[in-house]
Order: C-alpha cells, then structure tokens, then sequence
C-alpha cells in the first residue's frame, strides 16, 4: 500500500482530535446503559438475599454456592456437584444450538434468494422479511402458542386434510421451543448472511467452474469461505439470544422444557426471587457466551495468518 | 490447419430479443482470434457461450471437433481471463494460480511447482504470498492470465481483459499478452471493443455489430479491405462519402462524387448504383490546386504526431484529412484552395 503522505498524515491528526468529542456520545450510551448494569449485576452475585426480594449489602458467595454445590435438601449433607442448574444450561445450549442449525438451514437459502433478485425488488424482501417485528415478540409467541396447540388451527387443518388422526401434541414440546426460537430470530441470520451474499461477486463461482470445480465444490471452497463472515455473525446473533430467551420456553415449553432465561426472570420476579442467585446465573450465562465468543475470535485470528 | 473452435450458425435469443443471428466462425488452433464490435454486439455472449455460461439457443460449438454443447463449463478444456479477473479474495496469488490444477487433482508439490512457473512466467514470483487485493490492475491482470493458463487449456478466453487497464499499462500488455500467445501456443479467443487492441495483436478478427459478423480477417484485411460501411466506419478513421457508381469491373470501379469529381477505387460490391465510398484520412495528401480533387481548407486541427486538416470538396462534401506533423510540414491555412490527392488504397467503395 502506499505510504503516509504528508497530507494523509494531518488528516490522521485531524481526526484523531476530533476523535474524543465523536466518540463520546457512545461511550455514554455503553457505559450507562451496558457496563454499569452488568457491573451492578456483578456485584449483586456476590451479596446476600433479602427474604422478600432485593439484596442486603453484605458479602456472600451463597449464589454461587447454589448454583454449583449440592449439600442435600437440608444443607447437612457432604458437597457433591449440584446438576439441576448446569442440566438447565446444558438444555438451553442444545436448544439454542438445534435453532441455530434451523435458522441456517432456513436463512441461508432464503438470503441467498433476496440477494440473487434484481436489485430494484430486494428492497421488497428484506422489508418483509422485517415485517413480524412490527408486532411485539410477545404477541408473536404466544399467536404461536395459539396456532399450535391441541385445538389450534394447524391440528384442525392436518385433522381436515386427513393426515393425522389424532391432534399432535406439539405445545409444551422441546419442537415447541425451538419453533418458537427459530420464528423469533430467523431474521437475525438472515440479514447478515444477505449483506455477505450481496456483496459475493458471481463471476468468482463462473471463474470457478471454469477451472475445473463442480457446483458443490464452488460451494465449498469459494462461496462459504468468502461469505462465512455472514454466516458466522448470523449463527451468534441467532444462538446468544436464543441462549438466554424466556419468552419461547415460558409460553411455549411448559414447566419441564425451562430454559436459563427462564430461571434468571424468576429470580426477580415477585417476593419469592432470590436476586444474588438471578444475578449469579447471569454472570454465568454471560462468562459462557464471552467464553465462545473468544474462542471464534482466536479461531478466526489464526485463520488470518494462516 | 486443425479447427480450434468451430462455431456453426449459432443463435442466441433471450426472450424476444436475439443476441446472436446464426453466426458461423471457424478458429485455427494457435491462432490469437479477436471478437471485435462495439457493446452489445454479441462477442462477450459468444465467448460466454464457448465458455459454457450461456446455453447455445441454436446451432453447436464444436472444440477440436467434439461438440460440447453438452458439457458444462467445469468439464470443457478451455479457461477464461475474466474482464474484472474475478480473482479468488480469500485465497493467496498462488492458491488462485493453483486452484484449476487442485481441482484436476494434482498434487500439492507439482501445484506449487506449475503455479511458481506461471508467476515466474507474469513476473510475480515476489507477490506469490499475497492476497489478490494487495496487489495492483496490473498485478491483478497478471494474476489472471496465470491462474487460467496454469492447468494448459487448449483455448484461452479472454475477456476485454485489458479493459479496467490504463493506457500505458493496456499498450505494454498487449505486447506481453501477443508474446505470451507465441510463447504457449494456445488459442487465444479475445474480445474487445477497442480496435487498436485487436489489429495489434491478431492474427484474424472477426468485426461483429447487432449479432452479425460483419467481416473476419486479418488486421490488414480488415482495415485495407473494408466489406461494408460497419467495418469501415468502426475500424480507425474513415471518410464516408455517398457515391454514385460510373464503372465497375473485378475489384476495381470508377465512381462519381456529390459534386461530380471521379475517383478510381477497389471495392467490395459489384453493384452499380448509390454506394458508401470510404476514404482514410491518413492516405489523401494535400497538392497543389491543379491535380487531384479540388478543395478548400476549412479548419487545421493540431494533434501533435498529426494534423486533422478539414476540407470541404467543390460540391459541398465535407471531409477530414491527416498529414504528419513532421518539421517540413507546410501547413496550410484556413481559406485556402488545395488539390488531394487519394494515395493506393485511399479510397474503398462498399457494400452496405
């Protein structure tokens, strides 16, 4: 590349003065409303439970304790590993990993096809691929909630075209979940993989096959790798939310298919919440998610300089 | 001499709209062909369509005799050098080089080996680690070239590779890619709508316009021998004049001019009656007022190498001829009388 001119270097000096001022208005935003909450959660996992929700400010690593540590109904027996919590984790990660692969498997194609129209009717796509947020992701579930259930439209609908016999049970359902997971968050894999595959130059599949590689090979060694930013920005956006949801395993899971968010929002709901254990979760919850996102970011890196 | 690329009245239609109307082109093996025309003239949808990216409407491609109208582009022995090269992003100079041998399962040490000989041969020997955006037009260009000779297709497709180039650049390539032609042996099919481009590299062109060709030979033939008003017009610069037809007779005719002056000339039509004469600017040279056709200077246009002297014939035809600016130049002002004088293949009568 070429060097620094003098020019381009008072330019560099120009902007880096006005630097501070431009950046401000967004380190505000991130520090109150991001580091701060985080940090107050932080402290909370350390303290102890107020009988009726709330925190007494005195140190304790009780929340943790619970989380990880099983010492019997009375607290008497010897410590072994508590498994209820790491068991609710484990679900969640497997549920938030099979909607991943279903937003992919969906998302993917369905990117590929708005950014292979004429230009002039992508706009048409994408805006209805936005258009259920227009309606609150409540709402959304629970119509979902409606559509599926025992007497809901899609059983009346298989039961009238003759392909079951018997309603199916799909509310309450680790299907039911996901569904709901995959309906919520498909746009979120959507539009990354759309922006990556606009950008894709269809002359390098033509080159490709012109030097000898067949369509699946194409795929493999130039199409994924050159739009695999999209995809990998898609699977995260998809999988930490859906990680952490409440709202799809609450309505549409019942009580045995409970998933982290679930438990955090019980720990503050009402007067029978324990806030330090909600906030211990929490933390966990968000260690795990910093832990996979360094993990990408180091596997990344070492692609680079490969 | 083995047919390379026989293309047999192929038609291309999209929809109402047809590209191609029956063409028919044979190309020698290691001959550098040109596909010349102006855009949308059908070239690049005729080197697409050997390639495999477009599907033959009608008629068939035949590639040292087989027809491979059948074959898809990933089994057809020909590569292509891409207009915007279309070079791999995330892959080094030298894996983009190596990527046609890999996909013919080569091993990775005679990958490395052939891939190397290919950048030595470009001169990109230093530039093998990097990445194809790191690298300049040219570089980009050469890279290009490399990655589609690499695997010895038996044609080249190029096209308008010379294009995204600046002129400097364009006129050293030309020289490089000619040589490079010479050098390996293989058919180059090249396309390009810049004329300069095709007469200094080809051994033929065939001059395309609106889906036709309008005449195949070499750069010579084509220029000194236009067929029709097309080639002579697209091909450098010309003077067309409408004529009347006195005589003709074999290749040579007599004709008469707007203001009645006669001109002898070849021609390509056998037709009497109202015909395009073209004369070329460079083959007129200005006389003295008593021989040759008669004319007035109108304007004198400097252009360096040349001047464009603008006269108009007794009879109101306007036309425009070119002399060296050499040092003895005596150039002529405005307002003066001047006689031309039409040089061996000045002046060419056409068909339309």
């Amino acid at each position: 590349m070429a060097g620094a001119t003098p020019d381009s270097a008072s330019a560099e000096t120009t902007y880096r003065s006005a630097r501070v001022p431009l950046l401000l208005p967004t380190w505000l935003v991130i520090g109150v409303f991001l580091i701060l909450p985080v940090a107050l959660m932080a402290v909370y996992s350390f303290l102890t439970k107020e009988m009726r929700g709330g925190v007494i400010w005195e140190f304790s690593l009780a929340a943790y304790d619970q989380f990880f540590i099983n010492r019997g109904l009375f607290g008497d027996e010897p410590p072994t590993l508590e498994w209820t919590y790491l068991t609710v984790f484990g679900r969640s990660i497997l549920q938030a990993a099979i909607a991943t692969v279903l937003c992919l498997l969906i998302g993917f194609p369905t990117a590929w096809f708005i950014a292979t129209r004429p230009p002039e009717t992508r706009g048409v796509w994408l805006f209805l691929i936005t258009v259920p947020y227009w309606v609150n992701l409540l709402i959304r579930t629970v119509s979902l909630r409606f559509l599926i259930r025992e007497n809901g439209p899609l059983n009346d609908a298989l039961l009238g075209a003759g392909v079951i016999s018997q309603p199916l049970a799909l509310i309450n359902t680790d299907f039911a979940v996901q569904l709901g997971l995959f309906y919520s968050y498909l746009p979120f894999m959507v539009l990354p993989i759309y922006a990556a595959v606009e950008r894709y130059n269809f002359a390098w599949s033509e080159a490709a096959a012109d030097l000898y590689a067949s369509r699946w090979v194409t795929l493999r060694e130039i199409v994924l790798p050159i739009v695999k930013p999209g995809i990998i920005a898609g699977c995260l956006l998809v999988f930490i939310p859906s990680l952490g949801a409440f709202l799809a395993p609450n309505l549409l899971g019942g009580a045995k298919n409970f998933m982290i968010g679930s438990l955090i929002e019980e720990q503050f709901k009402k007067s029978l919440g324990n806030w330090p254990f909600g906030a211990a979760v929490s933390m966990i919850l968000m260690s795990l998610v910093l832990i996979l996102l360094m993990l990408y970011a180091r596997s990344a890196a070492r692609q680079e300089t490969r | 001499m083995t047919c390379a690329v026989d293309i047999r009245t192929v038609t291309k239609t999209y929809g109402t709209f047809t590209a191609l109307h029956g063409v028919s082109l044979s190309i020698r093996d290691n001959e550098f062909f040109t596909l010349l025309g102006p855009s949308g003239c059908g070239k690049t949808t005729l080197l697409r369509m050997m390639a495999g990216f477009e599907d033959v409407t009608k008629g068939e491609i035949l590639l040292f005799g087989q027809n491979i109208a059948s074959l898809e582009p990933n089994h057809r022995p020909v590569n292509t050098v891409f207009q915007q090269y279309a070079l791999f992003p995330h892959m080094s100079v030298i894996d983009n080089v190596g990527f046609g041998l890999k996909m013919k399962g080569w091993s990775k040490e005679k990958r490395r080996t052939r891939a190397g000989e290919m950048l030595e041969m470009v001169h990109l020997t230093d530039f093998a680690d990097r990445l194809p955006a790191q690298l300049s037009g040219g570089q980009q260009q050469r890279v290009a070239l490399a990655r589609a000779l690499a695997p010895q297709p038996k044609v080249l497709l190029l096209d308008e590779p010379l294009s995204a180039l600046d002129l400097k650049l364009r006129q050293a390539m030309r020289m490089e890619l000619k040589q490079l032609q010479e050098d390996t042996g293989i058919t180059f099919i090249f396309v390009t709508h810049d004329q300069e481009e095709a007469l200094t590299m080809s051994n033929r062109i065939a001059v395309m316009s609106a889906g036709h060709i309008q005449q195949i030979g070499s750069p010579q033939d084509i220029y000194e021998s236009p067929l029709n008003r097309f080639v002579a017009d697209f091909i450098g610069d010309t003077n067309l004049l409408q004529v009347e037809v006195a005589a003709i007779s074999g290749d040579q005719a007599q004709v008469i001019l707007p203001g009645g002056q006669r001109v002898a000339c070849s021609t390509a039509t056998t037709e009497k009656g109202t015909h395009h004469l073209s004369i070329r600017p460079e083959r007129v040279t200005l006389v003295p007022i008593g021989s040759g056709l008669q004319a007035v200077v109108e304007q004198v246009i400097y252009l360096g190498t040349d001047l464009q002297v603008l006269v108009r014939l007794d009879g109101g035809t306007a036309m425009q001829v070119r002399i060296q600016n050499a040092a003895r130049t005596e150039v002529p002002s405005p307002g003066t009388r001047v006689g031309l004088q039409l040089e061996e293949g000045a002046a060419r009568l056409l068909a339309d």
